[in-house]
């Protein structure tokens, strides 16, 4: 790993980190990694920052499931039409290509199971070239983007050497 | 019963460490920030814990060879080779040993008899004192300087050997200064030992964690192998403290009797941890560089954290502590760290703990996550603007 991916990988990591924090954890200039982060973002590697939130801890109702969609290829665009369309939706997290049995995955998020549903039936399934549609509901998230869900850091080590 | 008719006086005259002192006055304090661990914060890496299981799962629940499974003494032998250069006979020259702690009393033991002198460095780890009293032996404490990058040299060395010197302590990279010794700085001391008869306890436990060069062990030099015994661990190098796993490599005619104290007094290391040791030695150098790495920035971020704050600093370049000096600020390492403590609820571990030359200095470890360090930063630097 170079230095710019090793960067990206600490941020990826925590986002949280400062260019000031970054720049001695690494032995750079500040000024080279608020450039460096600059091009990033300008280029599009980096992306955005969001922040892992454990919504079950939290009294908000919340529910999020994972659709498998099988699509109809369309004559030079192939899957990136229907994407973009479900992509839209503010409701969806997240939209994959998959290899396998089906075409595309997508994560959407809602307050209720009854309303993710009928989101399902009433935008994803009636959608041009959509053939069709597997909902799967998430019951408990364990890990997601590395974070273990549920536990909190405790120093168990004594002092003893 | 009177007791002090009973009990060793050899044990009753050992002192309780300094550094158990300070921990004891932290014990009852709460909300504290602490950069006192020395050990990793890193999990054992799954793999290892896994390896562990299965062995468990399959029943090997037995005491091994007194020596440690012979399949991981071939291990320990590939990866001295491997990393360090270095060729051990896993038949006769390896004992695993209950953690780097029983490797070093081992190698004393089996050298000290009653009255033999034994050059310890200081600042170090606090055991080796201890341990060569315990053995009938004479610790000739030599402190090394912050001039000098708190290496030993070898004017100091020299200075320090009697006819009755029997073993140098070498205990480089070093807790707590963080110092290490380079190829010309083991050269040096290998001049000044080699027309004499006196051994090396060669130190090894942080030889994975190093920042600048790579380790290079004082055995690998010509004409040392013979008259060096090496201790090491997987604690630091593959966060596996509680395992209690180490071991020694010396010539044969040392391992021998060596592996006779270890046979009376401890049979085999956990048979558990031995096989959690031998998925490490075969596929864990990605785990070492990954953690090696991580120590690596938050080395850098805490030594420019406190230069920028008006802490003066030597570059460690091994093991995870800083050792800043704080002589500048009028009071003694310890009253300093237990205003810090009582003020701004920061430990940090007195130099003195480490020997009387520790002394205007503090070990500050790093083996913590960068939110925390800079969480100790901030309180350290309040401290500084109101003792300034």
């Amino acid at each position: 790993m170079n230095d710019s991916e090793k960067i990206l990988k600490l941020l990826e990591n925590d986002s949280t980190l400062t260019a000031e924090q970054l720049a001695a954890m690494c032995e750079k200039e500040v000024g080279d990694i608020k450039d460096m982060i600059e091009k990033y973002e300008k280029d599009g590697v980096i992306l955005g920052y969001k922040t892992i939130i454990d919504w079950d801890k939290t009294d908000r109702e919340y529910v999020s499931a994972l659709i498998e969609l099988k699509v109809a290829p369309q004559r030079d665009r192939g899957f990136d039409r229907v994407a973009e369309k479900i992509y839209n939706y503010p409701e969806v997290q997240s939209v994959y290509l998959m290899s396998g049995s089906f075409d595309l995955t997508v994560i959407l998020e809602g307050r209720t199971m009854k309303e993710v549903a009928y989101f399902v039936a009433q935008k994803l399934a009636p959608m041009e070239f959509i053939v069709s549609t597997a909902t799967h509901f998430v019951l408990r998230k364990y890990k997601d983007k590395g974070v273990i869900y549920g536990s909190t850091e405790v120093d168990e080590r004594g002092n003893y050497c | 019963m009177d007791y002090s008719k009973v009990l060793s006086k050899n044990v009753v005259a050992l002192q309780p460490s300094g550094i158990r002192k300070f921990f004891d006055l932290l014990d009852n304090m709460q909300d504290v920030i602490a950069l006192t661990v020395g050990q990793p914060d890193f999990v054992t890496p799954w793999h290892i814990r896994e390896a562990a299981i299965e062995s468990l799962e399959k029943g090997k629940t037995y005491y091994t060879s007194n020596l440690g499974l012979m399949e991981l003494r071939t291990e320990i032998a590939n990866y001295m080779k491997r990393r360090f250069s270095l060729s051990y006979n896993p038949a006769n020259e390896v004992v695993v040993t209950v953690g780097g702690s029983e490797a070093i009393d081992l190698a004393i033991r089996a050298l000290i008899n009653p009255g033999d002198e034994v050059i310890v460095p200081i600042p170090s780890f606090v055991c080796y004192d201890p341990l060569v009293h315990m053995a009938g032996g004479v610790p000739v404490i030599v402190p090394t300087h912050e001039k000098d990058n708190f290496k030993l040299t070898a004017e100091t060395l020299k200075a320090a050997i009697t006819p009755r010197t029997k073993l140098l302590v070498l205990p480089f990279p070093n807790n707590p200064t963080g110092a290490v010794l380079d190829r010309n700085d083991l050269e040096a001391i290998a001049d000044v030992l080699r027309s004499t008869d006196i051994m090396v306890l060669s130190d090894e436990i942080y030889a994975e964690l190093t920042y600048g060069a790579k380790h290079i062990s004082i055995a690998s030099l010509d004409g040392m192998r013979e008259r060096t015994i090496i201790v090491s661990g997987f604690s630091k190098a593959y966060a596996m403290t509680g395992w209690r796993l180490g071991y020694t490599l010396a010539p044969a005619e040392v391992t021998q009797q060596m592996f006779k104290i270890h046979q009376y007094g401890i049979m085999c290391a956990p048979t558990t941890s031995q096989y959690a040791a031998i998925e490490a030695l075969k596929n864990g150098d990605e785990d070492i560089e990954f953690m090696t790495d991580e120590y690596n920035r938050r080395r850098r971020y805490i030594v420019n954290g406190l230069q920028s704050i008006g802490v003066e600093c030597f570059e460690p370049l091994g093991a995870f502590y800083v050792f800043p000096n704080i002589g500048k600020f009028g009071m003694s390492s310890e009253e300093f760290c237990e205003r810090l403590l009582y003020e701004h609820k920061l430990a940090i571990v007195p130099g003195t703990a480490f020997g009387a030359s520790g002394e205007g200095f503090a070990r500050i470890s790093y083996a913590y996550s960068i939110k925390h360090i800079t969480a100790a930063l901030e309180k350290m630097e309040a401290f500084i603007k109101k003792i300034k």
